[in-house]
């Protein structure tokens, strides 16, 4: 096992194409690494799953939303016509539901939209203005063409030389040391 | 980068061949930061933003005096603020239904345009809400609309679709946002990049977020928006149909329709397509985008209009059988009326728009032709707003007591605050084109070919 490494973010390879970062970052995870990432210029379907991420929480945390807006919705509605302010009106009743159903369908998208954009950004840990792998000058081009894969200095089995070299073997373009 | 490579030849017929994603993102990005702006750009920025100060010189009078230099009176209390309203409503239709629906739909001629239908949404929906604020006789109190905690122990009443309405749009409205921003944010990242000065540099970090493109990102970006996407579904039905039941709740003969709300949302749909095309011909023509919006694009818009328009036409005749077939004297009265009353010329010029023009969307030499395709759509774009005064004024100015007949005009005021609100839309059209990708770039690298298979080890 090799020791911590801390003036040092990770080590990047660089690759021409989508499919050679999915192989790469098959091999890699292969070989025992687990704190990496991988980074392209589009969505590249089995990437996420490639380096070890296993499940979103996402759609789970756009349900509540969606539960929380549709249930505070009626509520609302509820306690505005019935205890707040009820109006009796030729003796119909104060809990006439159906005519509560839009406002509270629009509350329902309205939050469960939220929890859906907020909740991606928080669970992506964005917004993050300062990240190291910007250190490298190449990594603009993973905005526009170009596939990068980083093992982080903070994976056990991380070490300067031996990483160097496997990714090297992987036929990288390029491998090059991510300050922190 | 002065490396070409030539690893991805494109297939898809969306895209012109021999594009690769350094292609796409370097044409795109080069819109906005390296070409000159085209002289096209302002000289319909400076139209649209005179206008726009003819807008807030019309306002500005309409707060000093009140909305008594408008043309409305009773019977006809509902005029060119409402007409307005659901005509611009209804062009940010398609934008959601481009963004949206065809994504769910997996239809990828989406991907060039939706960016742009996203924003023409964003900017319909802004010039939407501007007429139902100033139609209040009090503007200031708009928020009266919203429920909260207040002194007079008062709460909107919630069994009014007008305050449905309040909901709708506002969610609406917020939800488009959020959908645009989110498809912009990886492209911010792109510009970003690119950028050469620091001013910009600056501003698209931080519109990015910081976007990295890491795959785990992705994988959750991806959820979002796909999940975004299914919620804008149903929402932006949901709100042509609150729309129409402004209307359809209402006992006014030829309101209270229960095909209101299906045919509200084909007619958005139609009168959304139309501006989209109205938008994009110019545009791709300007700005050399032929490439990525093809003749088919064109062709695929062209057809769903067609569709929408035959859609609005059952619409119109069931408007017609459903009053002769009610018994009712004061529907059929209405429907009588319309055809025949003294706006029977505006009822026939609706029908020459919707219904009888887009038919020469069924042949292909229109569906192809730009210049047709655009007559169409302008057609169109008319035809939708004399549909909506037709619905608003032809109900209310004759409806159960003749004694209570009246007739109904827009003043100068009128048309200066509606000519306004488009230079308005366009203002925030023409500025979005300047500082923001008008085309989706990271969604257009997937179209080129390999990035859409899955690639298994």
């Amino acid at each position: 096992m090799a020791e911590k490494e801390k003036n040092i973010y990770g080590i990047m390879a660089e690759f021409d194409s989508a499919d050679e970062l999915v192989a790469a970052s098959h091999s890699t995870f292969a070989e025992g690494y687990r704190k990496m990432d991988a980074y392209s210029p589009y969505p590249v379907h089995g990437l996420a799953e490639a380096i070890g991420f296993k499940k979103s929480k996402l759609p789970m945390l756009v349900l509540i939303g969606a539960i929380v807006g549709g249930v505070l919705g009626f509520s609302m509605q509820y306690y505005a016509s019935v205890e707040s302010y009820p109006l009796n009106i030729g003796g119909r009743p104060l809990n006439s539901w159906p005519s509560f159903l839009p406002i509270t369908f629009e509350l329902t998208i309205l939050v469960a939209a939220f929890s859906a954009v907020l909740g991606m950004f928080a669970l992506n840990g964005l917004p993050m203005p300062y990240h190291p792998v910007f250190n490298v000058p190449r990594f603009a081009l993973a905005s526009r063409d170009q596939f990068f894969l980083c093992i982080e200095s903070k994976d056990p089995k991380f070490d300067r030389k031996e990483t160097k070299k496997f990714l090297e073997s992987l036929k990288a373009r390029t491998v090059v040391k991510v300050d922190p | 980068m002065a490396e070409e490579k030539d690893k991805t030849k494109t297939e898809s017929p969306f895209i012109e061949p021999g594009h690769t994603y350094g292609s796409i993102t370097d044409k795109i990005s080069s819109m906005i930061l390296t070409r000159k702006t085209p002289l096209g750009w302002f000289i319909g920025f400076g139209i649209a933003f005179s206008l726009m100060m003819v807008l807030l010189f019309s306002i500005t009078y309409l707060f000093m005096k009140g909305t008594g230099i408008w043309g409305l009176n009773i019977p006809v209390g509902w005029g060119f603020a409402i007409i307005n309203f659901v005509w611009w409503i209804g062009i940010g239709h398609a934008g959601t239904l481009i963004s949206a629906i065809l994504l769910l739909f997996r239809q990828e001629w989406r991907t060039s345009i939706n960016r742009f239908a996203e924003a023409m949404t964003l900017f319909a929906v802004a010039a939407a809400g501007i007429f139902p604020l100033i139609h209040m006789g009090r503007p200031w109190l708009f928020y009266w609309l919203m429920p909260y905690p207040n002194t007079m122990n008062l709460w909107p009443q919630f069994r009014s679709p007008l305050v449905w309405d309040v909901f709708a749009v506002s969610t609406y409205a917020l939800v488009s946002l959020l959908f645009w921003y989110t498809g912009l944010v990886p492209d911010f990242g792109s510009l970003r990049d690119r950028a050469k000065n620091k001013f910009a540099q600056k501003a698209y970090g931080i519109l990015s977020m910081g976007w990295r493109g890491s795959a785990i990102h992705w994988h959750r970006y991806e959820t979002a928006y796909l999940l975004l996407a299914g919620l804008a579904t149903p929402l932006v039905i949901s709100v042509h149909t609150i729309v129409s039941f402004d209307f359809a709740m209402a006992i006014i003969p030829g309101w209270h329709a229960t095909i209101f709300p299906p045919y509200f949302v084909a007619g958005a749909v139609y009168a959304g397509f139309a501006m989209v095309l109205t938008l994009i011909i110019p545009l791709r023509k300007v700005y050399g985008l032929q490439d990525f919006i093809t003749i088919r694009h064109l062709r695929n818009m062209a057809k769903v209009m067609l569709a929408t328009g035959l859609i609005v036409a059952y619409g119109y005749m069931m408007e017609a059988f459903t009053a002769w077939y009610s018994g009712s004297e004061y529907e059929q009265f209405m429907i009588l009326n319309r055809m025949r009353g003294p706006y029977a010329p505006v009822f026939w010029a609706l029908i020459i728009c919707n219904v009888v023009v887009p038919q020469f969307l069924w042949f292909e030499r229109f569906q192809s032709k730009v210049g047709a395709l655009f007559a169409i759509a302008i057609v169109v774009n008319i035809g939708m707003w004399l549909e909506r005064f037709i619905i608003v004024v032809t109900s209310l100015h004759r409806d159960f007591l003749p004694s209570s007949w009246g007739m109904y005009a827009g003043t100068f005021w009128d048309w200066s605050i509606y000519f306004g609100s488009i230079g308005l839309f366009f203002t925030l059209m023409f500025i979005f084109l300047r500082i923001m990708p008008a085309i989706s770039i990271f969604e257009m690298r997937t179209l080129v070919k390999g990035s859409k298979k899955k690639i298994e080890n």
